[in-house]
């Protein structure tokens, strides 16, 4: 694919896929490589707020904590000690609760320090206020990152869609392309938004909660650090099943949108031919699979919740049942155990929250890679570094000069060789041949939209390959057989040949193409806005568009691509004689079917199979009794009967 | 409101599972309520008393309402997913079958494109939205009902907090949502945007390098994309208020409940357990809010594909069938125009007046005339895909309107002017019109449609493969396999609709002879730009303007029609005239 003019470049091999998905994630965090000050900031933002968040529950067990002793040393005799209300206890046989006594601050026969619990839930408040700061100082921060990320990830597709050669657009499919620079960049920036911040956040939060939960009690956090790969194992378990039904998912909908998008397309085909009912039975079909499939993907991804939320529940019974005893046993405070049961509550969450972003992360890599793909494709050689180049020998005062000109749009199959043209100020070329016949081929070197295998192309004295493309294109002014305009305003449209032209110029274009006379009848005139592929145009009346739009470019050169067929034969006669005017002086070069265009034509080119077979005037050509005359006199065949 | 009654109707079906999913829902969530409330018994009845035996046998209670939980939620999720993704099928079916009753006005109405956007995209919407209504949509209501009436049973007195924190949060996230409702929908309107530009330039590349435009978009692109990134980044950082802010409201009312309830404790007013159980309660209430909140979060995006879906599904086609349908009792495919004149709706310049000819029998009739001259627009009259404003179209001696739309469509063979094939093999594509027709008819087919030679050359003949629109095969390839796809039909009339464009001079004489050498008996019309295409037609009609400005052949045209001798000389030449 790669273009032989230029520096070649080793295809990408075939890659495992592991490892691709390894290079895509890593060329992904190099993108937020440029952020990484501000990714720093957000990590400190992180731990903050997580530090202030996950110390709040130890705080409200102190609390507790106070409020229990406050009970226990109620009930027991003013003037007491702690020490001679244990050994009463002990004495008395109830051996459980001294030893829980003994754990605990008590001042016997006096009651709850409230005082002292609400300074304590004073600080905790203070605690929970600073950390959602930090929280949502954190949010901000890394709103800015991903949306900087993606906006560069935007920037550099269609930096890269300029440079690309017009071989990448005429070889991949449009809608391909399209999909990789709309709906693969959608789907990595919902990753990057959603996934970024989240993991930051949810991986923090496991650290900080499973240190608080060790700083309690190393016992009971054990019990919670054997959930994690419990968690981590069954989530994983369940996402490898259910990826495969995702993929199958994705596969269904895209050939059911395949099939939505072809039936739509040749909607009054299929009535027609009476295919309805056939189409709506091979529609349910690929329905029904996306259903089976979809139902799988939604069920096995759905589980991985609850079993998350039993896992959770076991957990908390463990808790609950474990730490009741520790208390019991008076090794552990009350309020260890609530602020426990609150961290073990929060230490589930972030891990379901890692295993629905890895579901996330999953197609986000693989639309990355897409995106990167489209990123790798190979350039067009820089115009600085396009060798060969050389001045040529003598100026013969021709406008174009086709030199030996050799191209091929495969490596193996050679269309046109040796090919000489020299095209004199003013004059007329007309290229024609039958259907397929690569009549735009010519075109596509003439305007440097390919590059020539061999010889040269000298504009106006100078081989074209010292100028850059640009300098090329600003010689011609073209209009093609593709009526492409861009949603705007018809004026725009038309100065799209020449940006700066008064609306004074844009009109007298528009009249000399004859449109003008058509837009006027258009509530909005010259403001009327096309709308996408600009439907709300007849074919002839868009291709008129296009011949205002050449005729404002104003340039040196012309380039006609069939460019009338579509227009009604009064208005192509109007049309032409004004083209004659604009050609005055210029040179043009046609792609015809209209045998007048080609008759008075300077220099008639002969194509066939991709190939230049014949090259000479009207005359000269009928004579040689080659490919044109055949050709001309089928067309004219109709005549003599 | 359109949304909820999209769903009711097509949850219809499903209402029994549904109903067994609520259910299902209500006990998990009762379940997890519960559960809370054994936590505060162990803590009364165990720890305070110091009673192991009753920490254990509790604990092994919860343990077993652990698994019944867990089981009733998988079983939610099961009957959730099979009923989201049930309705989601049949939505989507509807569409689809929606759409192919509609007229070629409906079509255009709604734009191809959209149509797709609508039968796929928006489906998805619905059905993500169904998903995650069908469980926390059930769940959250439940679970802050629930959670309430916990929260009053554990202590009624501390529950009045709940009249604090509830409204504030509502408050709260009322504010928010109205905020960010209009941004998330300008943010969709920029994607779309971009997405526009992109597309655009895909598909103009050509035209903008030969324009040196590359600057001029650059800057297109680039305003796009500031433009959704400003807005993406504001959305953004509301949104990132939204769960520190709940956060803070759902810790400080822990705070709330430690401080008034230790109060409550210490005066002996409620045991301490209820007080962690409480604790609990509440963040499962504020939490339950959370939940709803996730959901309204997708409601404006569902609302809005509803809408569209909505919309098809609404729309009867402009073109119907007649209630007692007429059978035409002659097949010989002559088509009259009686006075038919045709306008766009809301237009004021009518596109066709007054057309009064018949398309003769057994013969060839050509349509010529200018771009806008009303050809095309014409001959869609015949199929029905416009319906004339006044006059009749009749087929067969029967007004097209009075034919069901099956039985006319049988007769006629159509080729559009654009050209385009389905996805499959050749033979797929020529079979499209009669499923039965043998290998032998398709090669006859194919023979008058001068395709024979590049099929056979084909790999895999008949079987090579077709994609979608046929872009693997060459513009006049492919306005040959029209040609062959038509003729296999067999039908009484054949429109060629511009379709000899893409053929060179050569092929399309050739097939201009076989044509009328072989489908005889059969009405042909054919509707071109170029008079060598016509000029041997039995009968051609010159359009200008909407109105027929001359009848007869090649010859008597020439002299009888100021019209068409000037689209002869134009093509042909002053020569060709004589």
């Amino acid at each position: 694919m790669s273009m032989a003019m230029g520096p070649m470049r080793a295809a990408p091999g075939p890659v495992r896929k592991s490892k691709n998905a390894r290079v895509t994630t890593r060329r992904l965090l190099m993108r937020l490589a440029p952020e990484r000050l501000r990714l720093l900031l957000a990590l400190g933002l992180g731990v903050m707020s997580v530090g202030f968040v996950v110390s709040g529950p130890q705080i409200l067990g102190s609390a507790t904590n106070v409020l229990f002793d406050g009970i226990v040393s109620k009930r027991l005799p003013l003037g007491t000690t702690k020490a001679q209300a244990i050994s009463q206890l002990n004495a008395s046989g109830q051996n459980q609760l001294a030893s829980m006594m003994a754990g605990m601050h008590l001042t016997p026969g006096i009651g709850v320090d409230i005082t002292k619990m609400g300074e304590l839930l004073g600080v905790a408040a203070l605690i929970y206020l600073v950390g959602s700061l930090f929280n949502y100082l954190l949010g901000f921060t890394m709103a800015g990152v991903t949306q900087r990320v993606v906006f560069a990830m935007r920037r550099d597709v269609e930096i890269k869609m300029s440079r690309l050669p017009l071989r990448y657009f005429d070889s991949h499919p449009h809608g391909d392309v399209l999909s990789r620079v709309t709906n693969d960049i959608d789907n990595l920036t919902t990753t990057i938004q959603q996934g970024l911040s989240q993991l930051i956040t949810s991986v923090l939060t496991i650290v900080g909660v499973l240190g608080m939960m060790i700083w309690i009690s190393p016992l009971l956090a054990l019990v919670s650090v054997v959930t994690i790969p419990l968690a981590l194992g069954v989530t994983m378990w369940i996402a490898k099943r259910s990826q495969r039904h995702f993929a199958n998912q994705w596969r269904s909908t895209g050939s059911l949108n395949g099939l939505v998008e072809e039936t739509h397309t040749g909607h009054e085909l299929v009535q027609v031919f009476g295919r309805s009912d056939a189409i709506i039975d091979e529609f349910n079909i690929h329905n029904r699979s996306l259903y089976e499939a979809s139902f799988k993907a939604q069920f096995l991804s759905g589980i991985i919740q609850p079993s998350m939320q039993f896992i959770s529940n076991i957990n908390y019974v463990a808790i609950a049942v474990l730490g009741g005893y520790r208390v019991a046993s008076g090794l552990l405070s009350l309020g260890a155990v609530t602020a426990f049961i609150q961290y073990s509550r929060q230490f589930t969450m972030p891990i379901t929250q890692i295993a629905s972003q890895m579901n996330m992360l999953q197609s986000g890599v693989a639309s990355a890679e897409r995106v990167f793909e489209f990123l790798d494709a190979d350039e067009e050689v820089a115009d600085s570094e396009v060798e060969g180049a050389l001045l040529a020998g003598e100026d013969g005062g021709d406008v174009v000069s086709l030199r030996h000109v050799s191209f091929r749009y495969e490596p193996d199959e050679l269309l046109i060789e040796d090919f000489n043209l020299d095209v004199r100020p003013g004059s007329t070329i007309a290229i024609v041949g039958p259907t397929g016949a690569g009549k735009t081929t010519l075109v596509n070197l003439l305007v440097r939209f390919y590059e020539i295998n061999g010889g040269s192309i000298v504009l106006n004295g100078v081989d074209y390959r010292q100028l850059t493309r640009d300098e090329v294109r600003r010689n011609y002014a073209m209009v093609l057989q593709d009526t492409w305009m861009f949603s705007g305003s018809i004026r725009d449209n038309i100065r799209y040949g020449r940006p700066d032209a008064s609306d004074a110029e844009v009109v007298a274009a528009a009249r000399e193409a004859h449109v003008d006379t058509f837009v006027r009848t258009l509530p909005e005139g010259y403001d009327t806005i096309l709308d996408e592929d600009a439907s709300n145009m007849s074919a002839g009346q868009k291709q008129l568009l296009t011949i205002a739009r050449a005729f404002l470019a104003d340039q040196s050169i012309l380039i006609l691509d069939e460019a009338t067929s579509n227009v009604d034969t009064r208005t192509e006669v109007l049309i032409q004689e004004a083209m004659a005017q604009l050609r005055k002086g210029r040179t043009s070069f046609v792609i015809a079917h209209r045998l007048s265009t080609i008759r008075d034509a300077d220099i008639i080119v002969v194509m066939d199979r991709g190939q230049i077979v014949e090259q000479g005037s009207h005359e000269d050509l009928l004579r040689a009794q080659g490919v044109y005359s055949q050709l001309y006199k089928s067309q004219f065949s109709g005549v003599s009967t | 409101m359109i949304l909820l009654r999209l769903l009711a109707r097509y949850l219809r079906p499903y209402r029994r599972t549904t109903v067994l999913l609520v259910l299902l829902l209500i006990a998990q969530t009762a379940g997890n309520l519960y559960l809370p409330n054994l936590n505060g018994d162990i803590i009364n009845n165990g720890v305070v008393a110091g009673n192991l035996h009753y920490i254990i046998h509790t604990g092994e209670w919860m343990l077993v309402l652990t698994l019944v939980i867990g089981l009733f939620s998988v079983g939610g999720i099961y009957w959730a997913s099979r009923v989201a993704m049930g309705a989601g099928a049949d939505l989507r079916s509807a569409v689809f079958a929606r759409v192919q009753t509609f007229s070629t006005r409906d079509m255009n109405d709604f734009g191809t494109a959209s149509l797709i956007t609508r039968n796929t995209n928006d489906v998805q919407q619905i059905q993500i939205f169904l998903q995650m209504a069908l469980t926390m949509m059930v769940v959250a209501p439940i679970m802050g009902v629930g959670g309430i009436a916990m929260a009053l049973h554990e202590g009624a007195k501390l529950s009045t907090l709940l009249l604090v924190a509830l409204p504030i949060m509502g408050a709260f996230l009322s504010v928010v949502m109205v905020k960010i409702i209009p941004k998330f929908r300008s943010m969709q309107v920029k994607i779309d945007r971009l997405n526009e530009v992109l597309r655009e330039q895909i598909t103009g590349v050509r035209v903008i390098r030969a324009f040196v435009r590359s600057d001029f978009e650059a800057q297109r692109f680039a305003k796009a994309n500031q433009d959704l990134t400003s807005t993406a980044l504001s959305v953004n950082r509301t949104f990132a208020m939204m769960l520190p802010v709940m956060m803070v409201i759902l810790n400080l009312s822990s705070v709330a409940v430690v401080w008034f309830g230790g109060r409550l404790v210490s005066e002996g007013a409620m045991p301490i357990g209820n007080l962690t159980a409480f604790l609990t309660y509440i963040m499962q209430i504020l939490l339950s809010v959370m939940m709803a909140v996730m959901v309204a979060i997708l409601v404006p995006r569902a609302a809005a594909s509803a809408e569209r879906v909505n919309q098809v599904l609404g729309t009867s086609p402009v073109v119907m069938n007649p209630l007692t349908p007429i059978v035409a009792s002659t097949h010989s495919g002559v088509i009259q125009f009686d006075k038919v004149s045709f306008a766009y709706p809301g237009s004021e310049r009518p596109v066709l007046e007054e057309l009064d000819f018949t398309l003769k029998a057994n013969s060839t009739n050509a349509i010529i005339g200018g771009t806008g001259s009303g050809k095309t627009t014409m001959l869609n009259l015949i199929p029905r895909f416009f319906e004339a404003t006044s006059g009749h179209v009749r087929v067969n001696d029967v007004d097209v309107r009075e034919q069901s739309l099956e039985s006319l469509w049988t007769t006629l063979g159509i080729v559009p002017q654009f050209a385009y094939l389905f996805s499959g093999t050749i033979e797929s594509n020529l079979r499209f019109g009669r499923a039965d027709a043998s290998d032998q008819e398709l090669w006859q087919a194919l023979q008058i449609a001068q395709a024979t030679d590049f099929v056979r050359a084909m790999q895999g003949g008949l079987e090579a493969v077709i994609d979608q629109g046929g872009t693997n095969v060459s513009g006049g390839q492919r306005q040959r396999l029209c040609i062959a796809r038509a003729l296999v039909k067999r039908a009484d009339v054949y429109l060629f609709d511009d379709c000899f464009s893409a053929l060179d001079a050569t092929t399309d004489a050739l097939l201009r002879q076989a044509l009328k050498a072989s489908i005889r008996p059969a009405t042909v019309v054919i509707v071109a730009q170029r008079v060598s295409t016509i000029m041997d037609a039995d009968q051609i009609i010159v359009l200008d303007n909407g109105r027929v400005v001359g009848v007869g052949t090649h010859q008597e045209l020439l002299t009888s029609c100021g019209t068409y001798h000037e689209i002869v000389v134009s093509q042909l030449g002053e020569d060709a005239t004589k």
